[in-house]
């Protein structure tokens, strides 16, 4: 038992902090630790950036141009990017279809794809989600039906996707899509690889409470995919998505944003003032902060426990630091609402957007958070609610 | 990085689950917590055999030097095995003779198994404030009398010898001015009157009437008794920690295999989601408390490696500590309360294991300091309320 990091350990921490002082464009810095909405570029410029430096895949073999890291360089890593406040790697190409890709798909898939997630040069977008299946994931009903014409054969796709993140800026979706409707529902599901700019394609926003666009609805109306953009077996689809799971095993947990956030929380409630002292040192507030600072430091450290059995398969432990590490999240952005108190109230869209480089209310510190607050919602939803993960939890690991 | 146990440690864990197994069963402790001292001098017997009482003494004495992490390992099964015996009191009052540094002969004693300690802390008034001192000692003939009442002291009653903390100097609640004191349990004008605790195990008040000790007795030097007390303190309440997760995992396990057998509606009780996220809920809190037990247990193991008693070290210890006995007292609690829930009627008797898993959790959140004293002390560190130094 010995928590301290190797030599080598801390010389790759200088290595990444020397590289992201260096890197990290300001303005994004600025928006990441502002909570200011993030637009395509954004993403893409930062993207870039890291695959120049054959960083943007920390997970991915070596032999596809992954960098190769043990599981500790790979958290500090993460923790030093949450750190500097750097934009996040999308998932959608570089953690979730990428590893499916490289499990399953065809070599021409691999050779065609992954090189062009490395560099960012396809974005990718999430095509699980229906309006009828949500937590209940198998009972989707968009359907991928096998035609074959004059040009070969591929699949004709109908139905509905929906909560698609960044849809709107997406090149590719993958998919999964109805292939047998005769079959137990987990058995007849495909996964499969559409491009967005296909004919019949359509998304359409959903503007969320915090009245940003960040997902949307995708519609297929008879989507024509090439039988080429198969991945694997027709009806293995589900269990390509099971492979996922966990998959992306401590990450989740967002332990180094969430230290950045409680030092910005500190920060916040240093700075305003209560009876004449400054907030934090209201032992009610006081009291707030430390047990959510205290919470924190516990998941660190269950992170850490789960990345020394990364030896393991990945394992539903993934979905303790799911549950915890949103809840956790939630509560940060909750705590610097109550810290900035009516400050957080009004609402400035323009500011948010960078259009102008101040708030209206001239306080660029509370500005953001309660939309913010509203947005982190999503958290303890998405990605197989914190319900799901119970029953992960409940049925995995304590065998119920 | 490295989170795996040592082998010695997975050995030693291993004898004592076996010694547990084979004598200390669930019916033989509660022979053993009815009878009239309340200890099993044949426990103690065995637990001296198997290099228990002498494993985080210095070499020098007879000990092992093992450090923060074995002792982890120790308590964690323990806890498993809700052994009453008084080997925490023990411990914590070796701690505060070792770092005095001058009372080899008692440490020799304790090492071999021939000698139990306690550590006479609380008062009356004191609650979780162990600077908190009325107990009076004064300067006489070139010796100390002490004068005053320790409260609820851990088997204070089955000791040899007590640690005493008094009041040599300074206001009742100073740092300053506490001295500690090696006593025997013993000498005269030391009463004792032993209290059963629902959890099971022994406490005593303590009555110093005008007790006279030599100048040999005080531990560490007199009127600085603090910085020792808080440290060991410290010490106390990882072990503290590390019982509470043994006993929490005992707990989880026995009320999981309860979940799976107890059936209702024809159908095991563990079927319903209701009863299945509240498993979950407390797998999370058990996992969250036994990070937080862990990482006190291995910051002290490092800090008595790195032999640090500076002032940056010292603050890292009490926020690491406080920071552990707070994360395991919520997780004793919530563990604790629906694991007596999930049992329904049998979980409010006395027959199952599982009620008395939750006193003992219950009286281990109430020892060396609760949740809120605790949560109060990791706030008071330097760099929460201010800026951190860059």
């Amino acid at each position: 038992m010995d928590l301290t990091y190797t030599g080598d350990d801390l010389a790759f921490r200088d290595q990444v902090r020397a590289f992201l002082e260096a890197e990290l464009p300001a303005d994004l810095r600025h928006k990441v630790q502002h909570h200011l909405r993030l637009h395509k570029d954004d993403y893409v410029r930062w993207h870039r950036i890291l695959a120049r430096q054959d960083w943007v895949a920390p997970g991915w073999p070596r032999e596809y141009g992954g960098p190769d890291w043990t599981p500790a360089q790979r958290h500090i890593f993460d923790e030093e990017c949450a750190r500097a406040g750097t934009p996040p790697v999308l998932p959608f190409g570089v953690n979730m279809v990428a590893p499916v890709i490289m499990a399953f798909g065809s070599q021409a898939q691999k050779d065609y794809y992954l090189p062009r997630i490395l560099s960012c040069e396809d974005w990718w977008c999430q095509g699980y989600s229906e309006p009828g299946a949500g937590s209940d994931l198998a009972s989707l009903k968009t359907t991928a039906v096998l035609k074959r014409d004059d040009e070969g054969e591929h699949y004709v796709v109908n139905g509905q996707k929906t909560w698609t993140t960044l849809a709107q800026h997406a090149d590719m979706i993958f998919c999964l899509v109805r292939t047998d409707p005769t079959v137990r529902k987990q058995e007849g599901i495909s996964f499969l690889l559409i491009d967005m700019h296909a004919p019949g394609v359509t998304v359409r926003p959903i503007i969320m409470l915090d009245e940003d666009h960040e997902v949307n609805e995708v519609f297929f109306d008879n989507v024509r995919v090439p039988v080429s953009n198969l991945v694997g077996q027709e009806n293995k689809g589900w269990t390509y998505a099971k492979y996922l799971l966990g998959h992306e095993r401590t990450g989740i947990a967002a332990v180094g944003r969430s230290k950045r956030e409680l030092a910005r929380l500190k920060e916040l409630a240093r700075r305003e003032q209560k009876d004449g002292r400054p907030l934090l040192h209201d032992p009610l507030f006081a009291a707030k902060v430390a047990d959510l600072e205290i919470e924190l430091m516990a998941l660190e450290m269950t992170v850490l426990r789960v990345l020394a059995d990364a030896h393991k398969a990945p394992g539903p432990e993934a979905s303790v630091l799911k549950v915890r590490g949103t809840e956790i999240q939630q509560r940060l952005s909750e705590l610097m609402v109550e810290a900035a108190g009516p400050l957080a109230l009004p609402f400035d869209a323009a500011y948010l957007e960078g259009e102008r480089d101040h708030s209206v209310i001239d306080d660029d510190f509370a500005a953001p958070l309660l939309p913010h607050y509203f947005n982190v919602r999503k958290t303890s939803i998405y990605g197989g609610s914190n319900e799901i993960q119970r029953n992960i939890i409940s049925q995995m690991i304590l065998g119920l | 990085m490295d989170f795996n146990f040592k082998d010695e440690q997975l050995q030693l864990a291993d004898a004592l689950k076996r010694w547990i197994a084979r004598d200390y069963t669930f019916e033989a402790r509660r022979a053993i917590v009815g009878s009239p001292a309340g200890v099993s001098d044949a426990a103690w017997g065995t637990l001296a055999e198997l290099g228990l009482t002498a494993l985080p003494l210095p070499a020098a004495h007879g000990g092992f030097d093992g450090d923060a992490v074995d002792m982890f390992v120790v308590m964690q099964e323990l806890g498993r095995g809700l052994v009453v015996e008084p080997y925490v009191a023990t411990m914590l009052g070796a701690e505060f003779l070792r770092r005095g540094g001058a009372h080899g002969e008692l440490l020799d004693r304790v090492a071999g198994g021939e000698l139990k300690l306690a550590c006479a802390l609380g008062e009356r008034q004191s609650r979780h404030d162990l600077r908190d001192v009325a107990t009076r000692a004064v300067q006489e003939d070139g010796g100390w009398r002490l004068s005053g009442e320790k409260k609820v002291v851990l088997h204070g009653a089955q000791a040899g010898v007590l640690v005493v903390s008094a009041r040599s100097g300074g206001a009742q609640r100073d740092e300053a001015g506490i001295t500690l004191f090696a006593v025997e349990a013993d000498a005269p004008g030391v009463v004792t009157r032993d209290v059963r605790m629902l959890d099971g195990q022994r406490a005593a008040d303590v009555l110093l009437r005008d007790v006279r000790v030599d100048a040999a007795a005080v531990i560490g030097t007199a009127g600085h008794g603090w910085d020792t007390l808080e440290a060991a303190a410290d010490y106390g309440a990882a072990l503290l920690c590390a019982e509470a997760l043994g006993a929490m995992d005992a707990l989880f396990a026995t009320t999981l295999d309860y979940l799976k057998t107890r059936q209702q509606f024809g159908v095991p009780i563990g079927k319903f989601q209701a009863l299945q996220h509240r498993m979950a809920d407390m797998y999370v809190h058990l996992e969250q408390a036994r990070s937080m037990a862990l990482l006190a247990a291995v910051r002290l193991a490092e800090e008595a490696r790195a032999a640090d008693d500076g002032k940056a070290a010292a603050t890292a210890r009490r926020r690491v500590v406080s920071a552990a006995k707070y994360r395991v007292g919520q997780a004793a609690r919530f563990v604790g309360q629906q694991a007596i829930q999930l049992h329904g009627g049998m979980g409010v008797t006395d027959e199952l294991p599982a009620s008395h898993y939750f006193k003992r959790l219950s009286t281990i959140e109430l020892t060396l300091g609760d949740c809120d004293h605790h949560l109060a002390r990791f706030i008071a560190q330097p760099g929460f309320l201010d800026q951190e130094a860059a």
